[in-house]
């Protein structure tokens, strides 16, 4: 998902044999909130700052490929909605980043780790934004795959990371709406319109899919963020969530799938997809997609570019609050 | 080198008559972009009719580690609750 990165990192094994481990496990199974202050294990403290890092980038990095379309919407209501929906991913970059922090990890450090190419973030945002009607399939695809990882996440162990993501899945729900509704609107327009639509489909379909990350098989630390109730689905059965809400979606305004070995399957009730291209999710998770060196680079010039606003109103500040002491000495 | 920009916890109110509640927090050189910050973070969709800020390094917090000695007195102190006391069912308004 946002933070697919995580399933192939090697986090160390260890906090074992200390006795404060087992009563964390304990709060954990009992359902307790952990809160920044509380004792943690090191794995679960690395994995959480990683996780919630990874996740506002994705936020952050979102901004760009819709970004690109706002001053070319078709109409004011789409600009107003577009325009609303990359403020919204900027709240939600900061939310996160605010959560990632109450775990010791400055926010310029993790800004830092995000331009200079050593942290991670979402594959979906490494392929480009074409024509109009990716910018629908974003919101419909993008985002419905977004809220179905977040919602299980709102009852994630950690404290301000679920309070985060119950802030976020109460906005997303516009997101997701008014990205079909543009889809639908293009569907039932001319053939060139629809045909827009469907090109776009067949282009964000299997990048979509893979958002979920590797399969349970091959993601290596699944298994101790399910025991820590960081993650409460495995990746598979997110991705087949996923699956089974939108083809139906897709077939209601006569969208074709772009995958021909997709068929329903009466007996277990849910839609089966073929084969997962991973060598492509892996090369543009590790840089190699066609967008990769722009966003990292545009993200580069946003924070070069804003240094010396941040140093400018810091300065103020700091003489604002000497001349303040000044005043009360004299 | 980079400079810190101070963090800043925020409160919101919500409605006329109730108490401000914490919602998060946002990073800001002074009082009055922290107050913008706010505005822009957490009310984008009518969530507040005031909004505090305050230095979060202004807060000082009780020690998890210390949950015990600080909340456990009061377990044992059942006779400050109503129920502690035996009042025969047919008194009434009380
Ligand atoms: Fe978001
Ligand atoms: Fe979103």
């Amino acid at each position: 998902m946002y933070t697919q990165a995580l399933n192939n990192l090697d986090l160390p094994q260890n906090d074992e044999g200390d006795p404060r481990e087992a009563r964390f496990m304990a709060r954990i199974d009992a359902e307790e909130r952990i809160e920044p202050n509380d004792f943690m294990p090191e794995g679960y403290r690395k994995t959480l700052v990683r996780q919630i890092a990874q996740h506002a980038h994705s936020e952050i990095i979102g901004m760009l490929p819709e970004g690109n379309w706002i001053t070319r919407a078709p109409s004011l209501r789409r600009k107003a909605a577009l325009l609303a929906k990359v403020q919204d991913e900027g709240g939600h970059g900061l939310y996160l980043y605010c959560a990632a922090e109450t775990l010791g990890k400055s926010r310029e450090e993790m800004m830092d780790e995000l331009v200079d190419g050593r942290a991670k973030y979402s594959s979906i945002f490494n392929y480009p934004t074409l024509t109009w009607a990716d910018i629908g399939m974003i919101g419909w695809l993008v985002d419905g795959a977004a809220i179905m990882n977040q919602i299980p996440l709102c009852r994630c162990s950690f404290g301000p990371y679920a309070r985060a993501m119950i802030r976020i899945c109460k906005e997303e729900s516009f997101h997701q709406r008014q990205g079909y509704e543009q889809i639908m609107t293009l569907c039932a327009g001319t053939p060139e319109q629809k045909e827009l639509a469907q090109d776009s489909l067949n282009r964000w379909w299997w990048p979509s899919i893979m958002m979920f990350g590797p399969s349970d098989g091959d993601s290596v630390h699944s298994a101790k963020s399910m025991a820590w109730k960081i993650k409460r689905f495995t990746n598979d059965e997110l991705r087949q969530k996923f699956i089974d809400a939108t083809v139906p979606q897709a077939h209601r305004i006569g969208l074709e799938i772009p995958d021909p070995d997709l068929k329903f399957n009466e007996e277990t009730g849910h839609w089966e997809i073929g084969e997962i291209d991973w060598e492509e999710f892996k090369r543009v998770l590790a840089g190699g997609g066609p967008c990769n060196a722009d966003r990292v680079a545009a993200r580069k010039a946003a924070q070069e570019n804003g240094a010396w606003v941040r140093d400018a109103a810091l300065a103020y500040a700091q003489k604002r609050a000497a001349r303040e002491s000044e005043t009360l000495a004299a | 080198m980079t400079n810190l920009t101070p963090l800043w916890e925020v409160f919101i109110r919500t409605r006329n008559g109730m108490a401000h509640r914490h919602v998060g927090s946002v990073h800001a050189a002074d009082a009055a972009l922290a107050l913008q910050a706010a505005r822009d973070v957490y009310t984008r969709r009518g969530e507040g009719l005031s909004i505090w800020v305050v230095p979060s390094n202004a807060i000082t917090a009780s020690d998890p580690a210390e949950k015990d000695e600080m909340f456990e007195p009061t377990a044992s102190k059942v006779y400050r609750h109503p129920s502690f006391y035996d009042i025969p069912d047919d008194i009434e308004n009380m």
